[in-house]
């Protein structure tokens, strides 16, 4: 099982995602450097880290929609191949088109790194699996633009198809408006597309996949993809 | 030949920055500025040889495929 971490420049999750996948998990992983636009089908999934590629310029992801790298990203998973964009990874799908809707400035304008909740609204995707349906996680985010808008017929489309994969939510699983960290609409913190292949979301899963990080609650992504790769 | 691009949020999109700008203006005694958006300016020198027709589509596309963000923003462009 081979998995790809792109690299950006500007990017910072790369190698805690690297660290994750090869030595946590103990996968084979490479690094793809966003300039080496080659053929990404001898990958089994593909991360696109979190980090401010391009410093963020423009807009978080814009310049990086453009990079020769992406181009590839979006032939891989338009061909069915796994992808999962974290925090500015998830900025970057949404920018190039694979994900829909917008990741505005947070609501408060401040940049936020905590620990937020999350609660499983979709379990039954390649990202997701090992964990239980309305179950509640402790995951941190760490951004300055995480605020999920659509409009309405894409958000209506969204719920129709389950593609929200996780809400922000209190401790007991609560979507309230207190728990909401952002301003993301309908608590969003996590999507996917309708083919099930691509997955966005804003917290930080590699930062807590391991017990010397004091939480373990994200590594049950990283052993959902490998369930999903090793049962298909 | 130049052309500006405005950048400016679609109606309807929170502008947390833009509330932020009014906030202050309010504090330093503005209370006419009822409601502060705020946008992006971009100028862009362009290639000498270009029809204006030309330029305009070329700028056009520009801010379709980067400047701007269809989902929350719209442009305007301009060309002199």
């Amino acid at each position: 099982m081979k998995f790809g971490v792109i690299v950006f420049p500007g990017s910072n999750c790369d190698h805690d995602c690297y660290h994750i996948a090869k030595h946590v998990m103990g996968h084979d992983t490479s690094y793809v450097w966003h300039k080496d636009a080659s053929d990404l089908s001898g990958y089994d999934c593909i991360i696109v880290p979190g980090g401010f590629s391009y410093g963020d310029y423009l807009r978080p992801g814009a310049i990086a929609k453009y990079s020769p790298i992406t181009e590839e990203i979006k032939k891989y998973a338009n061909g069915g191949g796994l992808v999962i964009g974290i925090c500015n990874g998830f900025q970057i799908l949404i920018e190039a088109g694979l994900l829909p809707g917008v990741l505005m400035r947070n609501r408060s304008l401040k940049f936020i790194c905590q620990d937020v909740y999350l609660k499983m609204e979709n379990t039954d995707t390649p990202f997701s699996s090992e964990y239980s349906a309305g179950q509640v996680v402790k995951v941190p985010i760490a951004h300055h633009d995480g605020n999920y808008f659509a409009d309405d017929a894409t958000l209506k489309d969204l719920e129709a198809n389950n593609q929200v994969v996780f809400r922000y939510a209190t401790v007991k699983g609560e979507t309230s408006d207190e728990a909401n960290p952002n301003g993301s609409v309908s608590n969003i913190a996590g999507i996917c597309n309708k083919n099930r292949n691509v997955l966005g979301m804003m917290p930080h899963p590699e930062r807590c996949a391991e017990k010397v990080l004091g939480n373990k609650d994200g590594l049950g992504i990283f052993r959902s993809i490998v369930k999903h790769l090793t049962q298909s | 030949m130049k052309a500006k691009v405005y950048v400016t949020l679609k109606s309807g999109i929170l502008d947390p920055q833009g509330k932020a700008v009014q906030h202050s203006l309010e504090t330093i005694g503005y209370n006419a500025a009822m409601d502060v958006r705020q946008g992006k300016l971009f100028e862009v020198t362009l290639a000498d040889g270009l029809s204006l027709d030309e330029a305009k589509k070329q700028v056009t596309e520009m801010a379709e495929k980067l400047l701007a963000n269809p989902v929350m923003e719209n442009f305007t462009v301009e060309v002199e």
